[in-house]
């Protein structure tokens, strides 16, 4: 099921001509422990992130059991499709992250940039995904709190809806957009050859990111866009 | 479950008094894409049941079948399943406390109001809010027994007489 960093396309020599840059801070024990260290680090990182979010969860479930009707109502302005395809288009963004995370893993210097870039691409892919999306709402009025003017809305409430949800979905959209930043820095570094078998914890770490955006993503969409 | 570092693995280490290198534990593809695939499915099954009315059922679908996606994401994307434990506890422990903060305040809530009625029903002398003060209520008690056992003596004596 597992192997141990096989050298694909690596330059050929000893592990000690890999990542020449990188070297084990003297106050580490090992290796092992710096690695461990950073990727608990970025763990802890991402359990103030989940209860970042969880606090417009919570705030998304109390309007909701207070204006059911009104939020049922309301979520039908928001297009499935669109949505089902930004979430198809963020599990193939996963997917070819972990992929360069394990490019990284095994030497493979191309493949890691590559797929740093696919991963960009699905990224952009679903930040005009959901320009267009927002252009609707816009054009329509189906805007938060008093800019609402949609005039053929079924309660007033309805506004609260879209409240929640343009602050849930523009927060994860910068979540997004500092993810692209994040990968563009790994693509750049991996272009410049400074991930090997014996060091790739920041392809790691962003990857851990980056599936943590997809994760808040696969519970939107069904909350947001089926549910209501 | 996470890769330490072996000394024939990997041996060479340039920086003198380090040990050896981190070992990286590889998944193999199928891992990834099988992942992948039944990311894919999930997607499709919830919206596919989102076309159907279950009535309270809908949300419950959707948040099950978001949390299989969620677990297998996380266990095997982000390595949770090969890691060290602690990670998976920290993460683990996050949604504890979030499973508290939301229960908590979404029973608050939808529980406003209620006291409102209770009172209408008992209304409160604003001036004795808990009733009459005990040491005044145990004096008008004595003095009422000490007048009733007076009345009792009065009574004896008349219907001897």
């Amino acid at each position: 099921m597992s192997s141990h960093a096989p050298a694909h396309d690596s330059p050929a020599g000893n592990a000690q001509d890999r990542s020449p840059q990188f070297h084990v801070g003297h106050h580490w024990d090992s290796a092992d422990a710096q690695f461990d260290a950073g990727k608990t680090g970025v763990w802890l990182f991402l359990v103030t992130e989940i209860l970042f979010f969880g606090g417009l969860f919570c705030a998304f479930f109390v309007f909701r059991s207070w204006y059911l009707e009104a939020f049922v109502s309301a979520h039908h302005h928001l297009d499935k499709v669109m949505g089902g395809v930004n979430t198809i288009v963020l599990i193939c963004s996963s997917l070819s992250m972990a992929l360069a995370v394990r490019a990284a893993q095994t030497n493979n210097k191309n493949q890691t940039v590559l797929l740093s870039v696919v991963t960009i691409g699905f990224a952009l892919m679903f930040l005009v995904i959901k320009y267009f999306e927002y252009a609707h709402k816009f054009h329509d009025g189906l805007l938060p709190g008093r800019y609402f003017t949609y005039a053929k809305a079924v309660f007033p409430d309805e506004r609260i809806f879209f409240g929640i949800y343009f602050m849930m979905t523009g927060i994860h959209g910068l979540h997004v957009l500092i993810g692209i930043g994040l990968i563009g820095w790994i693509a750049w570094r991996a272009q410049k050859g400074h991930f090997s078998s014996r060091y790739y914890a920041p392809v790691e770490n962003v990857g851990l990111y980056w599936h943590l955006v997809d994760l808040i993503w696969i519970y939107l969409f069904p909350l947001l866009y089926l549910v209501g | 479950m996470s890769s330490h570092a072996s000394p024939a693995a990997s041996g060479h280490d340039a920086h003198g008094g380090h040990g050896a290198d981190h070992v990286p534990h590889v998944l193999d593809l199928k891992w990834y894409f099988g992942v992948w695939i039944m990311l894919m499915v999930f997607t499709v099954i919830t919206v596919a049941v989102s076309y159907v009315d279950f009535g309270v059922l809908n949300l419950v679908i959707a948040v099950v079948v978001a949390t299989m996606k969620a677990t297998m994401v996380s266990l095997i994307f982000m390595h949770l399943a090969f890691d060290h434990k602690f990670n998976g506890i920290a993460f683990l422990s996050s949604l504890v406390f979030l499973a508290i903060f939301i229960g908590f305040a979404m029973t608050d809530m939808n529980s406003r109001g209620i006291a409102e009625g209770i009172e209408g029903e008992h209304p409160v002398k604003l001036d004795e809010p808990f009733g009459p003060l005990r040491s005044e209520r145990d004096r008008e008690l004595r003095a009422r027994l000490k007048a009733e056992k007076a009345a009792g003596h009065a009574e004896g004596a008349a219907a001897h007489h």
